[in-house]
C-alpha cells in the first residue's frame, strides 16, 4: 500500500491471502464481518427454531431430534437444560454477534472511509485484528455449543450464581468458561473497532467535510462507537470479577449460597453488584444495537423519498441526546431488585425522557417522507419497516419504563415483545436496508428486486406473527424462559398462541432463505451496477465499481455541501452530490457570496409550511446545517 | 504508507494543527483502559454501600509504590524532552530508568501485597481486600504493558529510530506511562478515602 500504488492501482499485486484473508481493505473487512454475522444469524435463528418447537409441540416426540442433537433430544424431546442453553446462546448471538459486529461492523467498515472521503481507516492494521478477533471469539462461541455439558445456560445476561458456580447447572461448566474467553476476545475486537472508528471520523474527513456536513450514518456510527468505548471496558470489568469468582473462590457476587442443601464457604458478595455492571453495558448496549440501524434508515429514507432528511440538527442531536441517556438508565432493567423506590424513580423518569429524542426521528423520518416521490426499492421498504417497527416497540417501552408496571410485567412474554420488536427486528431491518442499498457498493451487482419485495413483505408479516402476540401472554403473566407451560392451568390456555407463533417463526425463518440465495447468487450473476445506482448524494458513489485500493483512482474529492440536497427546485437533476461546486449549479441555487443566506433561500423549498417549519425549528435553534 | 499518502494528498490545502490520528487513537483508548477502572470503583462503592463489609488499614506498601510511579513520571518526561533535542544518550538512560522504575513499581505492589497478607487480608475472602487485590492487579498488568513499550523504545533508541524527527513512538509511550501513573494516583487516593 505504498504512494505509488494508489496511483498504479492496476499493477497491485496482492497474493490469495492478503487480498481475501488477512485484508487490510476497509472494504474487504466489511465483507468479512457481514458474511460471519450472517453465519451467526443463521445459526442463532436456527436455535431458537429448536426452542420454539418445544413451546409450540411441548408433549409432543420428534425422533429426528435424538440423532440431531444426541442427548440433548433424548427420546425426540428437548432436554430442559438444553432448552435454556438454546436460549442464551440465541440471545448471546443475535446481540453481540450478530447485531453488534454484523451490524456495525460490516456498516462502518464499508461507509466510513467512504463517506468522509477517506482512503481506509486510521489504522488498517487494527481493523484487521479486530476482525481477526471477533472471528476467533465467533469459532470458540460456536464451539461451546459442541461441549458435553452443553453450552453456557445462564441468559445472554449471565446473572450470577449460574454463571459464577460451575457447578450450579451443566452449562456453568465449560460452557460458561468458553463464554467468557469468547465475549472478552469480542469486547477487545470491539474495543478496537470502535478506536478506529472514531480517530478516523474525527480526523480524517475530506476537505469540506465539516461535522455538519456527514451523512446521518457517520453520525450514527460515532455515537455508537462512543459508546462502545465507554460501555464495553465496565463489562470487562464484570467479567474479571466473574472470573475471579468461578476460578479463584473470590466472593464478589456470591453470598450465602447452598447447593443441594450444602453451604458454600462464599461470603460478602452481591449478585445485585453484577447486574449493576452489567447493565451499565447493557443499556448502552441495547443503543450500539439500535443507532447504525436509525442512520442507515436515516440514509435510505431520505435517497429514496428524494427529499432532504427532516431536521438534521435533530437527527444529530437526538442521537446525542439518546448516546448521554443510555449511561443513566441502566436500573430500569432491575426494578425488581429490591431497588430504593426513590431510585427507581430516578431511572423511570430518566426511562421515559429517552421517548422525546426516539420520538423526534420518528416524527423526522415521517416528515422526511411526507410528501416525498417515494422509490419503494427493497432498501426502502426495510428503512419503513424499520420505523414501523421502532414505533410498535417503542411504545410498549413506555410500559416497561414505569416501575409500578414493569414490577409485574418483568420477566414475561411482554418484555421478550418489547425487546424483539424494538431493538431486534428493527435492528435486524436496518442492516437488512443496509445490505439491500450498499450491496452495489460491496460487490459491484445488483440483487434481484422482485425477491427483495417477496422477502421484505414474508420477514414483515412474520415478525408481527411472531413477536405481536406475545404481549397478550406477557400481560396475562406468561414468563419467559420457561421450559413448558403445560403444568399451569391459566398458561396451558396460551398453548394454540404458542403453536401459531411457532409456524410463523418457522415461516419467517424460510423467508430468509430467499434473501441467502438471493444474495449469494446475485455476487455472481446479478446485474452489474452503474456507479450510482440510486442517485445519491454522498461520497461512496463518487468511487468506481470496481472496488480498488485507496478507493479514489486519483484525488479524494473535496465536498461542498451537505449530503441531502435532494430534489432542489431549480437543480438540473433531482439530487446535487455533496462534491459539486457551488459554482456549477444554476445562478438562482448558488450561496451569496457576501452575507449568510436566510437559510430557506438556498436549498430548501421555500413553500410556506417548509418556512413555518424552519421558523419554528430556529426556536430550538435547530437550525440546518 | 497509506497515511503517507493521505496527508501528501491534503497537503496544498491549509488545514489547522490536528493531533495526529495515532495519537487520538491513544487518548480514547486511554479512556477505555479509565473505563475499566471506573467500573472496578463504581463497584467498589455499591458494594460497600451494602454493609457486610470488612474495614482495614491499607499498608503503607502503597506510598512507597506512589513515589516510584511519580518519580518514573519525571524521568519518563525527561526522555521526551532529550529527545527533541536529540541528546540520544540521555534518551537511553532516560528511558532506561523509567523502564526500571517501572518495575520497582511492579516490586513495590507485590510487596504491598505481603503486607496485606500480613494483616490477614486475602485474596480469597471478604470483597474489601479482593477489591484491593485486583483493582491494583490489573493496574499492575497494564504496568508491565508499559513497561514492555519502554523496553521497545529503548531497543528503538539503539537503532536510531527515536529523535527530533520521529518523536510520535516515544510521545505515545510517555502519554500511556504518564496515563498509568494518575491512574495508580487516583486508585490509591479512592482506596485511601475507602480504608
Amino acid at each position: 500500500m505504498s504512494h505509488n500504488h494508489e496511483h498504479h492501482h492496476d499493477h497491485h499485486q496482492e497474493s490469495f491471502i492478503s487480498k481475501y484473508i488477512f485484508s487490510m481493505d476497509h472494504k474487504m473487512i466489511a465483507k468479512q464481518y457481514l458474511i460471519t454475522g450472517m453465519i451467526m444469524a443463521v445459526v442463532a435463528a436456527l436455535l431458537s427454531l429448536l426452542f420454539r418447537l418445544q413451546l409450540g409441540w411441548p408433549e409432543d416426540t420428534f425422533p429426528w431430534l435424538e440423532s440431531l442433537l444426541g442427548d440433548w433430544g433424548k427420546g425426540g424431546r428437548l432436554d430442559p437444560n438444553f432448552y435454556l442453553a438454546l436460549v442464551t446462546m440465541h440471545g448471546t448471538l443475535m446481540v453481540f454477534f450478530v447485531l453488534t459486529a454484523g451490524l456495525s461492523g460490516t456498516f462502518s467498515n464499508l461507509l466510513i472511509p467512504f463517506q468522509i472521503g477517506a482512503r481506509d481507516m486510521a489504522s488498517p492494521f487494527m481493523n484487521m485484528l479486530s476482525y481477526w478477533l471477533f472471528f476467533l471469539s465467533s469459532v470458540i462461541m460456536l464451539v461451546s455449543l459442541f461441549v458435553e455439558s452443553g453450552p453456557a445456560a445462564a441468559g445472554w445476561t449471565i446473572y450470577p450464581p449460574l454463571s459464577a458456580l460451575p457447578q450450579a447447572v451443566p452449562g456453568s461448566g465449560l460452557g460458561m468458561t468458553l463464554w467468557l474467553i469468547s465475549m472478552t476476545l469480542f469486547i477487545a475486537s470491539s474495543l478496537m473497532g470502535s478506536l478506529n472508528y472514531i480517530t478516523t471520523i474525527l480526523n480524517m474527513r475530506t476537505v469540506g467535510m465539516k461535522m455538519t456536513r456527514m451523512p446521518l450514518t457517520i453520525w450514527s456510527f460515532l455515537t455508537t462507537s462512543i459508546l462502545g468505548v465507554l460501555s464495553f471496558p465496565v463489562l470487562l470489568a464484570a467479567a474479571v470479577l466473574l472470573i475471579f469468582d468461578r476460578s479463584f473462590g473470590t466472593s464478589f457476587y456470591l453470598s450465602d449460597i447452598f447447593i443441594a442443601g450444602e453451604a458454600l464457604n462464599r461470603q460478602g458478595g452481591s449478585p445485585i453488584l453484577f447486574q449493576h455492571l452489567f447493565w451499565f453495558l447493557g443499556h448502552p448496549e441495547v443503543y450500539i444495537v439500535l443507532m447504525p440501524a436509525l442512520g442507515i434508515t436515516s440514509e435510505v429514507i431520505a435517497t429514496n423519498a428524494r427529499k432532504p432528511i427532516f431536521g438534521y440538527r435533530a437527527m444529530v442531536g437526538s442521537l446525542l441526546g439518546i448516546s448521554f441517556l443510555s449511561f443513566i438508565v441502566w436500573g430500569h432493567h432491575m426494578f425488581v431488585t429490591g431497588m430504593n423506590p426513590f431510585l427507581g424513580n430516578v431511572f423511570m423518569i430518566l426511562t421515559l425522557v429517552i421517548a422525546v429524542p426516539s420520538a423526534v426521528k420518528t416524527f423526522n423520518y415521517l416528515a422526511t417522507l411526507w410528501k416525498g416521490n417515494i422509490r419503494f426499492t427493497p432498501a426502502m421498504l426495510f428503512a419503513i419497516g424499520l420505523v414501523s417497527l421502532f414505533i410498535s416497540g417503542g411504545l410498549t417501552g413506555i410500559y416497561l419504563g414505569n416501575a409500578a408496571l414493569d414490577i409485574n410485567l418483568h420477566d414475561t412474554y411482554f418484555v421478550v415483545a418489547h425487546f424483539h420488536l424494538v431493538m431486534g427486528s428493527a435492528s435486524m431491518f436496518g442492516m437488512l436496508a443496509g445490505v439491500y442499498h450498499w450491496y452495489p457498493k460491496m460487490f459491484g451487482k445488483l440483487m434481484n428486486e422482485k425477491l427483495g419485495y417477496l422477502h421484505f413483505w414474508l420477514t414483515f408479516a412474520a415478525v408481527y406473527l411472531v413477536f405481536f402476540p406475545m404481549h397478550f401472554m406477557g400481560l396475562d403473566g406468561v414468563p419467559r424462559r420457561y421450559y413448558n407451560f403445560t403444568g399451569f392451568e391459566y398458561m396451558s390456555e396460551w398453548m394454540d398462541l404458542n403453536r401459531f407463533i411457532s409456524v410463523s417463526a418457522i415461516l419467517g425463518s424460510a423467508a430468509q432463505l430467499i434473501f441467502i440465495w438471493n444474495f449469494f447468487y446475485s455476487i455472481r450473476k446479478g446485474k452489474d451496477a452503474p456507479q450510482n445506482p440510486w442517485n445519491s448524494n454522498t461520497l461512496e458513489w463518487t468511487t468506481p465499481v470496481e472496488r480498488i485500493h485507496g478507493n479514489w483512482p486519483g484525488e479524494i474529492p473535496h465536498v461542498h455541501r451537505w449530503p441531502y440536497d435532494y430534489s432542489v427546485p431549480g437543480a438540473p437533476q433531482d439530487f446535487i452530490p455533496q462534491t459539486v461546486k457551488d459554482d456549477d449549479l444554476p445562478e438562482t441555487l448558488r450561496a451569496p457570496k457576501v452575507a449568510p443566506a436566510p437559510e430557506h433561500a438556498t436549498a430548501e423549498a421555500s413553500t410556506t409550511e417548509t418556512l413555518l417549519f424552519s421558523r419554528f425549528l430556529n426556536l430550538f435553534g435547530l437550525k440546518r446545517a | 504508507m497509506m497515511e503517507a499518502a493521505m496527508q501528501g494528498n491534503m497537503a496544498p490545502v491549509k488545514k489547522r494543527q490536528k493531533l495526529h490520528p495515532k495519537e487520538f487513537l491513544m487518548w480514547v483508548f486511554l479512556v477505555s483502559v479509565f473505563m475499566i477502572f471506573a467500573g472496578f470503583t463504581s463497584g467498589y462503592i455499591v458494594r460497600r454501600a451494602d454493609g457486610n463489609w470488612v474495614e482495614f488499614v491499607l499498608p503503607v506498601g502503597f506510598l512507597y509504590s506512589t513515589i516510584l510511579v511519580v518519580l518514573s513520571s519525571i524521568s519518563a518526561q525527561w526522555a521526551l524532552i532529550q529527545a527533541r533535542k536529540d541528546n540520544l544518550d540521555r534518551v537511553k538512560v532516560g528511558v532506561g530508568i523509567t523502564a526500571l522504575l517501572g518495575i520497582a513499581f511492579i516490586l513495590a505492589q507485590l510487596n504491598a501485597f505481603n503486607q496485606l497478607v500480613e494483616i490477614g487480608m486475602f485474596l480469597v475472602g471478604n470483597p474489601s481486600g479482593s477489591f484491593v487485590y485486583i483493582i491494583t492487579g490489573i493496574h499492575a498488568l497494564h504496568l508491565v504493558s508499559a513497561i514492555i513499550v519502554m523496553f521497545v523504545i529503548f531497543a528503538n533508541v539503539f537503532r536510531y529510530r527515536v529523535h527530533s524527527k520521529n518523536l510520535l513512538g516515544i510521545r505515545l509511550g510517555t502519554i500511556y506511562w504518564h496515563f498509568l501513573g494518575i491512574l495508580w494516583i487516583y486508585l490509591y487516593i479512592f482506596l485511601l478515602i475507602m480504608n
